[in-house]
């Protein structure tokens, strides 16, 4: 059964008098537990395709089930809620909140699914854990690396243990080290029975993932 | 909602220095609104007590107009004289007290020692019988020493202090402006009134004064009605009296409870000018709090973003939005109170202060909604935006 299914998508971004086309009839399937790998230049229409998997953005047209949930026409709070539950997000620009403990940003998704403060450490802590960042636990954003702040953003995306993991340009703010080191994240958490979705431009880094679709000009190619 | 309460003490705590501007500027408009208006309706209590202090059933005649086109006293001639006085004197003999009274300001001298700027009253030696005033030492000067003009004193307690020190006071000789006074009496201390000590001064019979300063124009009359209810028609007749010699505009005879009205409506004005001040720092506050709230709330945007991306409903980011603003408008508004009542009780030890109630919930509530306002309306626009719009924002 396929966790996300496109169906004829289209995004429109009015400009002005000349609207921008962003996605041009996207057709695209991904089943439970696949790590695929979206790979585009800049202004390709690979980060809109993933903000409306994402559910952060609507498409103009076109159908979108997500684990067998039309989500096309869901209200704004439904669409969080679903989120919450089903997608954890990777930014590029690891979106953590500064001056905030590694902790209480990891453990932040989990406040909005109601869980009590107890079980939010805990599971924070198991999360940390994961990406291997136990001695930091009480840290803040600004005393860890660029690496370590992404698997902190990691950990955030794991907590609320979702059905897919979306991850745009995960290493492009970092050195082929920590680029390295997340990638590998992300394999052990394939292994694990996540569905990656990842955007990137780099091959190198398109290379972990099993299977790998370009985009240009808001088409599949 | 505990979780919602949660973040939002959370985002306080991790913006300490957003939080603690933000609280400042409610606590300056708080405390300064407390402070302002409990110093002017401590003022008015203030010299309601005075004035009602200095006796019962008392009657004023000043030159000039009250009320009228020209100020008392100021802009024209005074030409009330001491026959006014004795002519009050002979027909309100059987219900009334009355005393003339002028007064100069002169230099007093003991020895080495000088008290400038001393307020020499000259009065009638009835004038404690109308004007309640204590003596500590010594006694008031008597008929007979008034009619032969004798050089006598009754001293205050700065004048006593200024030139006597710890010493003894009572029949020494001070030379008051060049001449040669013998003190008699010391009164006792009544603090002070508009800043003017009432304690640098010298009682000397009228007649004394008269005839050393060389004033034939009395700056007051004072007359003591003997019943409550006689007060009115003593006015009545006073005013017919002098109006025999004078004209409408030339004098005034006011009751103490008008002299109390007068004196409301100038601290009335006072309160109106103050409470005005009070009012635009109010509004600065408020507006330093608006700023506050815009900026943090602009620089804030991507954090909405981010927690709606991550399962924040609109609602999550609104109630954590106006329970900081709450929290942060509350504790300024409760640190302003106490600081309010707190520097206006310090003062109190030095000059009556009065704490209004109104004035306390009046600036509460207004900053408590400035901030409210302010923090929460751009909050709900940025929960609005769409979670990527907000995530992207520069």
């Amino acid at each position: 059964m396929s966790l996300v299914k496109l169906s004829k998508i289209n995004k429109i971004y009015p400009s002005g008098e000349v609207s921008f086309q962003a996605l041009k009839n996207i057709n695209l399937e991904i089943k439970k537990g696949e790590f695929l790998a979206v790979i585009g230049a800049s202004g390709s229409g690979k980060s809109t395709l993933m903000h409306i998997i994402g559910l952060l953005d609507h498409p103009t047209s076109g159908k979108y089930e997500l684990d067998g949930l039309d989500a096309s026409h869901l209200k704004e709070d439904t669409l969080a809620k679903i989120r919450n539950k089903k997608i954890g997000f990777v930014f590029q620009s690891f979106n953590l909140l500064s001056r905030t403990s590694a902790l209480d940003n990891v453990a932040l998704p989990l406040i909005y699914a109601g869980i009590s403060r107890n079980q939010r450490m805990e599971r924070a802590k198991i999360a940390l854990e994961q990406v291997g960042l136990s001695d930091k636990l009480n840290s803040h954003p600004n005393q860890l690396s660029g690496g370590q702040q992404q698997r902190v953003a990691i950990a955030r995306a794991l907590v609320t243990d979702p059905e897919i993991i979306l991850a745009d340009e995960p290493t492009g703010n970092l050195d082929s080290k920590s680029g390295a080191e997340v990638m590998g994240i992300f394999e052990s958490l394939h292994r694990m029975g996540k569905a990656i979705i990842m955007i990137t431009h780099e091959e190198d880094i398109a290379k972990h993932a099993k299977k790998r679709i370009s985009i240009k000009d808001g088409r599949i190619i | 909602m505990v979780e919602t309460i949660n973040s939002a003490f959370t985002a306080i705590f991790a913006n300490r220095m957003r939080s603690f501007l933000t609280v400042l500027g409610i606590v300056i408009g708080v405390t300064s609104v407390i402070l302002l208006i409990s110093l002017v309706t401590g003022l008015k209590t203030y010299i309601t007590n005075q004035i009602q202090g200095l006796g019962a059933n008392l009657l004023f005649v000043i030159p000039g107009r009250i009320g009228g086109a020209r100020s008392p006293g100021g802009v024209q001639a005074n030409r009330l004289v001491y026959s006014d006085a004795a002519n009050l004197r002979k027909s309100l003999s059987d219900s009334a007290e009355v005393s003339a009274a002028i007064q100069r300001n002169a230099t007093l001298k003991f020895g080495n020692k000088n008290d400038r700027g001393v307020a020499i009253f000259g009065v009638e030696s009835n004038y404690p019988k109308i004007i309640s005033i204590k003596l500590t030492e010594g006694r008031f000067f008597t008929q007979s020493e008034q009619q032969s003009a004798r050089k006598v004193a009754v001293i205050g307690q700065t004048v006593k202090a200024n030139l006597f020190g710890e010493g003894k006071a009572i029949g020494q000789t001070i030379d008051v402006a060049g001449i040669r006074y013998v003190v008699i009496g010391v009164l006792a201390s009544r603090g002070s009134t508009f800043g003017i000590d009432m304690d640098n001064s010298l009682y000397t019979p009228f007649t004394s004064a008269q005839r050393q300063f060389g004033i034939d124009r009395l700056n007051t009359i004072y007359i003591s009605a003997n019943r409550a209810e006689d007060v009115k028609s003593i006015q009545e007749k006073a005013t017919t009296l002098l109006k025999k010699r004078l004209s409408e505009d030339e004098f005034t005879v006011q009751t103490q409870e008008q002299t109390l009205s007068t004196i409301s409506q100038i601290t009335g004005v006072l309160t109106a000018a103050l409470g005005g001040i009070a009012a635009i720092s109010l509004l600065v506050g408020g507006i330093g709090i608006m700023n506050i709230m815009l900026v943090s709330v602009t620089e804030r945007i991507r954090e909405i973003g981010l927690r709606k991306a991550l399962g924040a409903t609109e609602e999550n980011i609104r109630n954590q939005f106006l329970i900081e603003a709450i929290t942060l408008s509350g504790l300024g508004g409760v640190i302003g109170i106490i600081l309010g009542i707190g520097i206006s009780l310090i003062i109190g030890r030095f000059f009556t202060t009065t704490i209004p109630l109104w004035s306390v919930a009046l600036s509460f509530g207004f900053s408590l909604l400035v901030g409210i306002i302010f923090g929460v309306a751009p909050a709900i626009r940025a929960a609005k935006l769409d979670p990527i719009t907000a995530l992207r924002y520069e």
